[in-house]
């Protein structure tokens, strides 16, 4: 590697920091899309739910369709806030 | 039977009406009976690049409408056989495409040409899905630039979901990407995304690459798709992007770097 290449390669280029940040969005719109239309409802209700207990942020609750071969998984991920545990 | 092609992106401004003009020109010139079908109702351009603008009388919904027929509003290229332009409605709105009228008119169309190019608008819209509901097969077209590439990933999921192959469970629509307004120095630089990165986020088969160009603005002034301009590297590199098309396989050019002096390879320009 020459001295020039040497500072080159240090330093991240516009490009590759377009394509990282491509490759993260693309990846979670692809997952997105891929869910059923149900999803939305089945958080929001799910939200008003843990509500009653606890207060959370819209955000603080996940929910995910992971689907295999043989069967799916729904994934439900709940954040709580700190001086609630 | 025709094959129904549509030039999509998502995003506006790419190069989706310059890519229609092209390689609709190119596979005309190939000796196949095409129509190239500007679905931009409203605001029609595919006229001006064809340079048929004043020749125009009748359009794509005076025909679903009835108000025409598929003769009278078909207009012949002066300068290529085969060649065939539909004019977008400038005066209607989008909802005039009732997807019951454009099925007629395609299935009209296909009893007598072979390969229907379809300009899509921009957006995720009503014209933008009724322009790629029918096709066989899509030519994604992309700028090596962030909304871009994120904008056709869109339209991809919108091909595998919404189309009627899909809908029908048939073989999927074809799908090609083509990257356009390249500049090979800014790859170098590391300051645009290269071919290789937009195929390892959209990985789909690359149809072509064409430079960024100022033929192609030139072309459009005079009104020829820039495929006609056979001396430019815009031109012959769609002229490649047609022959892969029909199956051709080629090589892909002008992406040597230029020559460059030593200060600027000292340098790193
Ligand atoms: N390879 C290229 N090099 C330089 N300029 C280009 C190239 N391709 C397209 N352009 C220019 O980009 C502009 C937009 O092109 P074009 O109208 O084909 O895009 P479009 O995707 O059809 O736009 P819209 O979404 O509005 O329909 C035009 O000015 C055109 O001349
Ligand atoms: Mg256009």
């Amino acid at each position: 590697m020459s001295f020039f290449d040497y500072f080159k390669t240090k330093k991240q280029t516009s490009a590759s920091i377009a394509k990282e940040r491509l490759q993260i969005i693309v990846a979670h719109e692809r997952n997105t899309r891929d869910q059923p239309d149900y999803l939305p409802e089945l958080q929001q209700e799910l939200l008003e739910v843990i509500r009653r207990y606890v207060a959370i942020r819209d955000d603080q609750v996940q929910v995910q369709l992971d689907k295999n071969d043989s069967c799916s998984v729904l994934e439900l991920n709940v954040t709580l806030p700190e001086n609630e545990r | 039977m025709a094959r129904i092609i549509v030039v999509t992106s998502g995003k506006g401004g790419v190069g989706k009406t310059t890519t229609s003009a092209s390689i609709s020109t190119g596979l005309a010139q190939k000796g196949y009976k095409t129509a190239v079908i500007d679905f931009d109702v409203g605001l029609r351009n595919l006229d001006l690049i064809m340079n048929c603008e004043r020749r125009v009388v009748y359009d794509f919904v005076n025909v679903i409408q009835g108000e025409a027929t598929l003769n009278q509003a078909l207009i012949r290229d002066k300068r290529v056989d085969n060649l065939y332009i539909l004019p977008a409605s400038q005066t209607r709105d989008k909802e005039a495409l009732t997807h019951e009228g454009v099925e007629k008119v395609l299935n009209e169309m296909s009893e007598t040409f072979d390969y229907l190019v379809c300009d899509s608008p921009a957006g995720i819209e009503h014209g933008a899905l009724m322009s790629l509901y029918f096709a066989d097969e899509a030519i994604v077209v992309t700028n090596p630039e962030v909304s871009s590439v994120r904008d056709s990933d869109r339209i991809l999921g919108i091909l595998q979901s919404k189309s009627r192959r899909a809908e029908r469970g048939d073989d999927p629509v074809k799908e090609h990407l083509l990257l356009t307004r390249y500049n090979h120095e800014r790859v170098e630089r590391g300051e645009m995304l290269s071919i290789e990165d937009v195929n390892d986020i959209l990985s789909i088969p690359l149809l072509g690459v064409i430079p960024e160009s100022q033929a192609v603005l030139n072309a459009s002034n005079q009104g020829a798709p820039v495929i006609l301009d056979e001396d430019t590297e815009a031109g012959q590199a769609y002229e490649d992007a047609v022959a892969r098309l029909l199956g051709e396989e080629r090589e892909l050019r002008f992406l040597d770097p230029q020559k460059k002096g030593f200060l600027k390879r000292m340098f790193g320009g």
